[in-house]
């Protein structure tokens, strides 16, 4: 076993294959991770103003399909009942 | 004759691209068919030597744009396939003197008399690189199984598409089968989940493409290599044959992968 993969508990090759995905993502779509967290606080804050969210069950990311990448938002909402009884 | 334009790409350097079209023009002129192959590296003129041609160079590219020579002039016979040509890049002149309108005015001039013309691009993406996709019908990408060879390869297939080109196919060369067997290189199919585009070839690493290159005989001449039965089934794979990929590797993967790639 290499020294790598006892410190990491991976083979090289799979984490160049994780590394690599998430490089090609980015330059693909050239949105850093700096802009995906300002768009993330955005859209929080508008949607917040219609509806009521939990914003630390929100995910926002960039998703691949293909050669092709979208943005995919899972914003959960917080069930009518409970709002009633805050 | 209508000559079929291939361009041999790949952003990095020095992943195999002269390798890859030394080897595949003469695939494809063993094969009886007429290829010329033009260095596209101006500069850094290689294709000469990988295919022994280098002491017969008398014009160059530069010449025919420029109108020095007329084209017939500038394309070295090669020794051993008579169907086979050269037209090599110029060393010392400016990278600029040919333009992409060049090219595609050279290929055109080409096409009717040639089966096909193999266009060795310099790494990068700049003039060189735009030079020589110009005019291709088809464009090859060379990558490696390595991180910054896959990355680039993609910065390629995205341009590609932007200039809205046909589809690119993937060559994978200077594969280790027992590396990727250990968990310590990217598989094809590691390769092919990355970048999403058809794998033509896959090539395994081979001293005998040094040897080859040292000789300046192409390795597809002499056959037992198994770098040169790989270029052999790409040359085939271009002329519509459906070839199935070597095993250098574990059987299960190699027969995924060729699902894969004949799927398109
Ligand atoms: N399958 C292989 N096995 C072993 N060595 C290889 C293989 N393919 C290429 N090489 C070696 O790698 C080196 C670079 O190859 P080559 O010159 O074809 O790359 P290139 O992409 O044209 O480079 P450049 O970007 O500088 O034009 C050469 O020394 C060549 O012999
Ligand atoms: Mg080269």
């Amino acid at each position: 076993m290499s020294f790598f993969e006892r410190l990491t508990g991976k083979k090289s090759a799979s984490s160049a294959k994780e590394r690599l995905q998430l490089v090609l993502i980015h330059d693909r779509v050239d949105i850093t991770p700096a802009v995906l967290e300002a768009l993330k606080e955005e859209l929080l804050a508008v949607i917040s103003r219609h509806v009521d969210i939990d914003p630390s069950s929100v995910h926002v990311e960039l998703a691949t399909e293909g050669r092709s990448q979208r943005l995919v938002a899972d914003i959960p909402i917080k069930p009518v009942a409970r709002r009633r009884a805050a | 004759m209508t000559g079929k334009v291939i361009t041999i790409t790949s952003g990095k350097g020095g992943v195999g691209k002269t390798t890859t079209v030394a080897n595949l023009a003469v695939a494809l002129a063993a094969d009886g068919k007429k290829v010329v192959c033009i260095d596209g590296d101006i500069g850094l003129r290689n294709l000469d030597v990988v295919m022994g041609l280098e002491n017969r160079i008398v014009y160059d590219i530069v010449d025919i744009v420029e109108g020095r020579c007329k084209t017939r002039q500038a394309m070295i016979r090669d020794k051993r396939l008579p169907e086979l040509f050269l037209i090599p890049a110029a060393q010392t002149r400016d990278k600029n003197a040919v333009s992409p309108s060049d090219m595609v005015r050279l290929c055109d001039e080409l096409r009717p008399d040639v089966d096909w013309i193999l266009i060795d691009s310099p790494a990068g993406i700049e003039r060189g690189f735009r030079n020589a996709i110009a005019a291709a019908d088809k464009v090859l990408i060379v990558t490696n199984p390595e991180m910054s060879a896959v990355r680039d390869a993609d910065r390629v297939v995205g341009l590609l598409e932007a200039e809205e080109k046909n589809a690119p196919s993937l060559i994978v060369n200077r594969l280790n089968p027992s590396m990727v067997k250990r968990g310590d290189m990217l598989s094809v199919d590691d390769v092919y989940d990355l970048l999403r585009i058809d794998v033509i070839g896959i090539v395994p690493e081979d001293e005998n493409v040094i040897v080859a290159s040292n000789k300046g005989v192409p390795l597809t001449i002499e056959a037992r290599s198994k770098a040169g039965l790989a270029f052999r089934n790409i040359a085939r794979r271009l002329n519509g044959e459906q070839v199935p990929f070597l095993e250098l590797e574990s059987q299960g993967l190699w027969e995924r992968l060729a699902r894969l790639a004949g799927r398109k």
